[in-house]
């Protein structure tokens, strides 16, 4: 077996990208699709401290990887903050059945 | 026989993956959120492999003790978790899985085709170098990114109560 190298984080990364953006493509649950954005900002930020540690050096991309976590959870805060208004007004959040502005 | 940190590197990736994978195709949005429990402590324990011992520590603090509760708690107050049937709805699959191969495929090309300057680096403690990093150089960006946890918590609050209305007023 050859050392874990830096296609292997790659992958992993690319896989749950791909997980993360058909979750956001084929649910109808608003909170359904903010899980698979967390999968998406999750593989990118595994992505930036893969690089960083196999290619760049430093800690820029530790950096980064912090700033996408502290706008993961800000923007989790406020999109659930609305799914709730958005509950308590039309009972229901699938996406396909908030069609007020539609026409 | 593989080595000790190819074992942790694929128990970690499966774990990782194998929740994703459940996140992804559960019917139930409970189980869903439940399963991105393992995402995250998954990507955590990567994060350690990569000598990102700080970021491992964040990721379990705010994503399993702040942003997956804060999704469960959507999920209790919003679903009618009795109606397992619709209560995770899926559609287009197979648009989005077209999508999603296409993806992977340029994903895949473009990560085995350039010629990545890798090598391998000892692991090491980096946290200290990472507080340098945000009292120095990246002094700003911290600032910014303090304020806007602040105007999120605020707007977060204001857009999630009720109204309030005081007596004798009018809707």
């Amino acid at each position: 077996m050859e050392e874990i190298g830096l296609i292997h984080y790659l992958s992993v990364a690319a896989a749950l990208f791909g997980l993360g953006l058909f979750t956001v493509m084929t649910r109808k649950n608003a909170v359904g699709i903010l899980l698979g954005v967390e999968l998406i900002l999750n593989a990118a930020a595994l992505n930036f401290v893969a690089f960083e540690h196999f290619v760049a050096g430093g800690v820029s991309g530790q950096v980064f990887t912090v700033f996408i976590i502290v706008l993961a959870a800000s923007e989790a805060a406020i999109a659930l903050a609305i799914v709730l208004q958005v509950y308590r007004n039309h009972r229901s959040i699938m996406a396909d059945q908030l069609t007020s502005l539609k026409n | 026989m593989p080595s000790l940190s190819a074992l942790v590197f694929l128990g970690l990736a499966a774990l990782t993956l194998g929740s994703a994978g459940f996140v992804a195709f559960s019917r139930n949005i409970i189980h869903s959120a439940l399963a991105l429990l393992g995402t995250f402590l998954g990507i955590a324990g990567l994060y350690v492999t990569l000598s990102a011992d700080f970021l491992a520590a964040t990721q379990v603090l705010v994503y399993v003790g702040g942003t997956l509760v804060l999704i469960l708690f959507a999920v209790m107050l919003t679903s009618r978790i009795a109606e397992m049937k619709v209560s995770n709805p899926r559609g287009r699959p197979v648009v989005a899985f077209v999508l999603v191969t296409a993806v992977l495929l340029v994903l895949g090309r473009v990560a085995t085709r350039t010629p990545w300057p890798a090598e391998a680096r000892p692991a090491m403690p980096s946290t200290a170098k990472l507080g340098h990093a945000f009292l120095g150089e990246y002094l700003l960006p911290f600032e910014l990114g303090s304020i806007v946890l602040l105007g999120a918590m605020i707007g977060a609050v204001v857009l999630a109560r009720r109204a309030v209305r005081r007596a004798g007023e009018k809707e």
